[in-house]
């Protein structure tokens, strides 16, 4: 069965004031309908590069190199036109901040109706009606009233609601959201991925989940990739990650997290360092400069990916022999 | 008995917003509806609740940065609001702010030397050789080399623009520092260098820390006394470890239950919605606030407001929920 989206060693070059900048080095993963998949990092890292160059929406003077397939279809070469029919239609993003995603000066009436008007054709009065059933489907309360509201009439979760109701307008079959709930109150958060999950249940289709919150991805993706410097350093279905944390950076993500419970006064282990800047990204591992474990070795070149157990493989030359060996 | 560092009593600040119609009275937001607590001197006091709560007009009255509509905000005694502008001004060296977001609060075009010295210059008129000598120190305190002092913001990332931050809120010697979410906009890996700083100062310059937080997990680290603000009002009140493991007010207990956790394929049941009709509020009574989102209440928590009471003597653990004890009783998983 050819997999919904299939994407091959990505790599995208962005220009920039210091030159060429490589954000993305080689970034392979498949996502099947009905897959929840999540990227995970820190900022810098390229897990936003790449739900823009999934999208087609990278910024002028980026080059793109190898293969994302979508339903056995080739996006990375397709023309703009090919594109903005498939974005909005077959392909939803919700995005992170949702007074920005949104546009100030239409109702939401307008704006949950423009895909359907686009992508589907349909006359006003049926995109109207079907806009109403979305906005119940995202649980808004008095959606009728709604319709005709401004964004700014609206608090941050419903304005969410409101992006997941656009997003999932014409039903896609894969949904991008890159993070979704970060603009959010916890516990507004809570309802927002909530539904974000049972509407992906319902529909069978495929999600794609962008955070920066290992809690997030625990509770809501199936298979996680952990990236950093522009490259996936650890990839495995969720709980596999969270029980093994092979890769070093993977286990100072999990060490450096505050978390419920924690005694007064402690201090939490830090990753020494900072985050590389994508302009100038060492030749070997990004991470090299902050492990504790890193060797010569791990300077020369990007380690290739080491499976240390069924669909779970990290970047790493310093896996202890066991992790290696149980693969 | 000497005062205690920061004191605020019954703090009310009521926004008026424009009004609607020209005859129309001017709509309010009820910001403040009588917060009060005292911080000691070398604490940190933690304020959560969801946006909107009051958590940072809070902040913004005890940094003497707005009036309250009433109530007092004192410092060492002194109440802040009601001290003629000279006197206020002197009071700032005791109290400076760090704010959320690093990349706004820096001005751009200074550089680090001129904006970690402004509150030295504002406030006392330092010269040119002591600025740069306390600007030294601070940031020698914060991590950063000398050679920091000439650059400029951008060429700084977001954890290093916070302890340039921190530091200017350190120059003027403070014994308060008040800190809206301030490390909600970095990165996990530089959220713990940044919080791990400010532990480490609190200890080696004695600083009290008015700490507002959305993360739970942070306040529950860095936090001797946590309050939970609801709508303008403290719900609850107690230490970390009480309130986070034994929570006494549903609002509590529903932040609580938010909280992503690390085990994957948990998915947690949502929590309990509540009663699908809560009971109607009576003409001219005024319930709790909680009353909507609330699966506990009944009749009385739409008659009266429950008041915020000690749960144990020594007032360490107080809530305003008429429940609480039952609240209490039930089993939580942390």
């Amino acid at each position: 069965m050819t997999p919904l989206l299939e994407v091959t060693d990505l790599r995208v070059t962005l220009h920039t004031a210091r030159g060429p900048a490589d954000a993305l080095r080689g970034v392979s993963f498949t996502l099947q309908r009905g897959d929840t998949v999540g990227l995970i990092g820190e900022s810098g890292c390229g897990k936003s590069i790449t739900a823009l160059a999934l999208m087609g929406l990278l910024p002028d003077g980026a080059r793109v190199a190898g293969s994302i397939r979508f339903g056995g279809q080739e996006l990375s070469t397709l023309d703009e036109d090919a594109l903005c029919a498939l974005r909005g239609g077959r392909i939803g993003m919700i995005f992170q901040e949702p007074m920005t995603a949104l546009n100030p000066l239409h109702t939401i009436g307008r704006q949950i109706a423009e895909p359907l008007r686009l992508h589907k054709g349909l006359s006003a009065a049926a995109a109207r009606a079907e806009a109403l059933r979305l906005l119940q489907r995202v649980q808004l309360p008095q959606a009728e009233k709604r319709l005709d509201a401004y964004p700014h009439q609206m608090s941050g979760g419903q304005r969410q609601r409101v992006v997941i109701a656009i997003a999932l307008a014409c039903g896609p079959d894969l949904l991008i959201a890159d993070e979704p709930t970060t603009a959010l109150d916890v516990t507004i958060q809570r309802e927002v991925l909530d539904l974000i999950a049972e509407l992906v249940a319902e529909d069978g289709m495929g999600l794609l989940l962008i955070s920066h919150d290992l809690g997030v991805m625990a509770e809501t993706v199936q298979r996680m990739l952990v990236m950093y410097g522009g490259t996936v350093v650890e990839s495995g279905p969720t709980a596999q990650v969270f029980e093994r944390l092979a890769h070093p950076y993977t286990r100072g993500l999990f060490a450096a997290r505050p978390q419920l419970g924690l005694p007064r006064g402690t201090r939490l282990a830090t990753i020494p360092g900072r985050v590389p800047e994508l302009a100038d990204l060492p030749a070997g591992c990004p991470f090299a400069e902050r492990c504790s474990r890193v060797v010569d070795d791990c300077r020369r070149a990007l380690p290739a990916p080491v499976a240390v157990g069924p669909d779970h493989a990290a970047r790493c030359l310093r896996l202890d022999a066991k992790e290696a060996s149980r693969a | 008995m000497t005062a205690p560092l920061l004191q605020v009593d019954d703090l009310v600040k009521h926004y008026r917003l424009p009004r609607e119609r020209l005859l129309a009275t001017a709509p309010q937001v009820r910001a403040l509806e009588g917060v009060s607590f005292t911080l000691q001197a070398g604490r940190s006091l933690g304020v959560v609740g969801e946006s909107g709560s009051g958590k940072s007009t809070l902040a913004r009255l005890v940094m003497a940065l707005e009036s309250p509509s009433a109530g007092q905000v004192r410092l060492e005694g002194q109440d802040l609001h009601a001290l003629p502008p000279a006197a206020l001004r002197a009071a700032r060296d005791k109290l400076q702010m760090v704010f959320q977001d690093p990349y706004g609060s820096l001005d751009p075009r200074r550089t680090v030397l001129h904006t970690v010295t402004e509150p030295l210059r504002v406030l006392h008129g330092a010269g040119a050789a002591e600025q740069q000598q306390r600007a030294t120190e601070v940031l020698h305190a914060v991590g950063l080399g000398p050679e920091a002092l000439a650059k400029y913001p951008h060429e700084f990332s977001g954890g290093q623009r916070q302890r340039i931050a921190i530091a200017r809120a350190l120059i003027t010697r403070p014994k308060l520092i008040v800190a809206d979410e301030p490390v909600s906009a970095l990165d996990v890996s530089v959220q713990a260098q940044v919080l791990n700083l400010m532990q480490d100062l609190q200890q080696q310059f004695g600083l009290a820390f008015l700490f507002i937080s959305h993360d739970l997990a942070v306040v529950d680290m860095v936090c001797d006394e946590v309050i939970v603000l609801y709508q303008g009002r403290i719900v609850e009140r107690g230490a970390p470890a009480q309130l986070f493991r034994q929570a006494a007010h549903p609002y509590t207990r529903a932040l609580l239950a938010a909280v992503p956790r690390l085990q994957p394929g948990l998915r947690r049941s949502a929590p309990p919605t509540p009663a699908a009709m809560p009971p109607a509020v009576p003409a001219g009574a005024e319930g709790c606030a909680f009353l909507t989102r609330c699966r506990f209440a009944d009749a009385r928590c739409a008659r009266e407001r429950p008041p915020l009471r000690d749960l144990q003597p020594g007032g360490l653990h107080a809530a305003a929920c008429h429940a609480a004890e039952a609240v209490t009783a039930m089993p939580q998983n942390v």
